[in-house]
């Protein structure tokens, strides 16, 4: 029997065959896989998983593929990085950073997302890949399917910056620049994927795509010696990682890897594009859709398709959400290189941000727990801290200018 | 014939206004609302649009018109 159940309605719970669909014919309610966790229960264990490839590959018992013809065979396992610095700056007895800031290939978490994606859409007997990015994702899904020989559309908004469109162009993928705003661009790319046989990652591949997330929950709790975090914080764009590290958790537990699920979900996001974190402090169970205007461009997504459903996994785990300025999103990030080593992309500054402002509420506690999500690199998004890291001190090639600068003696000490 | 589904979200003051109905009536387009939820303050629906191309791109820019936020049923797509 296969691990893959179907695909059911997240809405009224409509099964369908498990191939590239991702809107319910009745409801037109979003898909999800659904597994045979019995079948899966027979042979799982911690063992097999510990015994398992150092990637994200060693939980394919909970992953939507078939076979073991991987696209992107390294993706996951990054560092779960013990940040006692950081955790004496913030007053956390136990914090961690899970650094996908180091995923393989493309440096951040998409890498996990896309590595499921294009592996099924190969399975599923594809050609073609396509996606519509402004960056991380078009990145990850261009180098996936030059070294997997697929061919790939990546679509982009006119208006891109440059840096964004050479990550792209250099893995020699079609970069469609389409001259038009946000919303154009969307709705073409939706009819496009209506009208043509290819695999569009985040749209008919979606319920697949979605999955990859959900090994950044298997990994936290591995690397923490098969335990649960009391608290995760989790940057959110369209809300799908976060809702899929809280299913994560939840399979571990209905597969005794795990005894109990007691983590409490925070989200984060940036105050220029909020609509999830905003909905959550109003007490509400649905957005509204915003324009975005922030720093945090990987996670600005006005409209995004998994908001209701992140709003309900956070109330659901007794979590919080909140959002914080550019400006503290730019202090997240020199924070965590100051404190860490770990240069983290916008994405990250946000989720630094939220957790500090989440510790001094009181909302997360100085004995708990605390895993936060880094899900990307700082190089990707140096315009963003261009202006406040300094700049070098400039001396002359002399030992004498060098020991003046420094205000140092022949025996050492001393700083600039 | 196209189908086209979209995400589309009402205006605050027009609550109240049949606009599904209306578009249906004014552009040769069929309607057909697969999901919705409507409160005092906000409302949505799922709906298909059927026709020529050309006429639900019409039909489109006649919800927006009346204030309306349209979009594809997956909402974003870019990421
Ligand atoms: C670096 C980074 N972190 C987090 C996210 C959020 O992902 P999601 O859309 O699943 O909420 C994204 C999405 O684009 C991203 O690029
Ligand atoms: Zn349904």
């Amino acid at each position: 029997m296969s691990k893959m159940k179907a695909l059911v309605c997240r809405e009224c719970g409509k099964e369908y065959p498990t191939k590239a669909i991702h809107v319910c014919e009745m409801c037109f309610g979003p898909l999800e896989v659904k597994y045979n966790y019995d079948e899966i229960k027979k042979t799982i264990s911690r063992k097999k998983i510990e015994d398992g490839p150092r990637s994200m590959w060693r939980y394919l018992d909970l992953l939507p593929v078939e076979g073991t013809n991987f696209v992107g065979p390294h993706a996951g396992f990054t560092p779960l990085v013990r940040a006692k610095n950081l955790g004496a700056y913030l007053g956390l007895d136990e914090l961690y950073i899970k650094n996908d800031t180091v995923n393989h290939p493309t440096l951040s978490f998409k890498d996990r997302v896309v590595a499921v994606a294009l592996t099924r859409a190969r399975e599923l007997g594809f050609e073609t890949v396509a996606c519509a990015s402004t960056g991380n994702l078009a990145n990850s899904v261009a180098a996936h399917a030059a070294s997997a020989n697929l061919h790939c559309y990546v679509f982009i908004p006119g208006d891109l910056e440059a840096a964004k469109v050479l990550g792209n162009l250099i893995y020699k993928p079609h970069v469609v620049e389409i001259e038009g705003n946000y919303d154009d661009v969307n709705r073409l790319c939706s009819e496009i994927a209506g009208e043509h046989g290819w695999a569009f990652v985040n749209i008919n591949i979606r319920p697949y795509y979605a999955e990859g997330s959900k090994t950044l929950a298997f990994e936290t709790v591995e690397q923490l010696g098969w335990k649960t975090p009391d608290q995760v914080v989790i940057p959110m764009a369209s809300g799908s990682l976060l809702t899929k590290i809280w299913k994560g958790l939840h399979e571990m537990k209905a597969l005794g890897l795990i005894d109990y699920v007691h983590t409490k979900i925070n989200g984060a996001q940036a105050e220029g594009c909020s609509p999830i974190s905003t909905a959550f402090k109003a007490g509400r169970d649905f957005f509204k859709p915003v324009k975005p205007q922030t720093i945090a461009k990987s996670l600005a997504i006005g409209n995004p398709a998994d908001g209701y459903y992140a709003l309900k996994a956070t109330a659901e785990s007794h979590g919080s959400m909140d959002m914080v300025t550019d400006e503290e999103v730019v202090e997240g990030i020199q924070l965590l290189a100051q404190t860490e080593g770990i240069f983290a992309e916008t994405a990250g500054g946000v989720t630094i941000g939220v957790l500090k402002k989440l510790v001094k509420q009181g909302v997360i506690k100085k004995d708990e727990v605390t895993v936060a999500y880094v899900t990307g690199n700082g190089l990707k998004t140096q315009e963003a801290v261009i202006d406040s890291v300094g700049r070098p001190v400039r001396i002359q090639p002399s030992l004498v200018d060098f020991e003046k600068t420094f205000k140092m003696g022949k025996n050492g000490g001393g700083d600039a | 014939m196209s189908h086209l589904r979209f995400h589309i979200r009402f205006p605050e003051d027009k609550i109240r206004e049949p606009i599904i109905y209306q578009i249906g009536r004014e552009y040769n387009v069929v309607t057909d609302v697969r999901r919705a939820d409507v409160r005092d303050t906000t409302g949505w629906a799922d709906v298909e649009l059927s026709g020529d191309t050309m006429e639900i791109e019409r039909a489109v820019a006649g919800l927006r018109a009346k204030g309306c936020v349209v979009d594809p049923i997956e909402l974003n797509v870019v990421e």
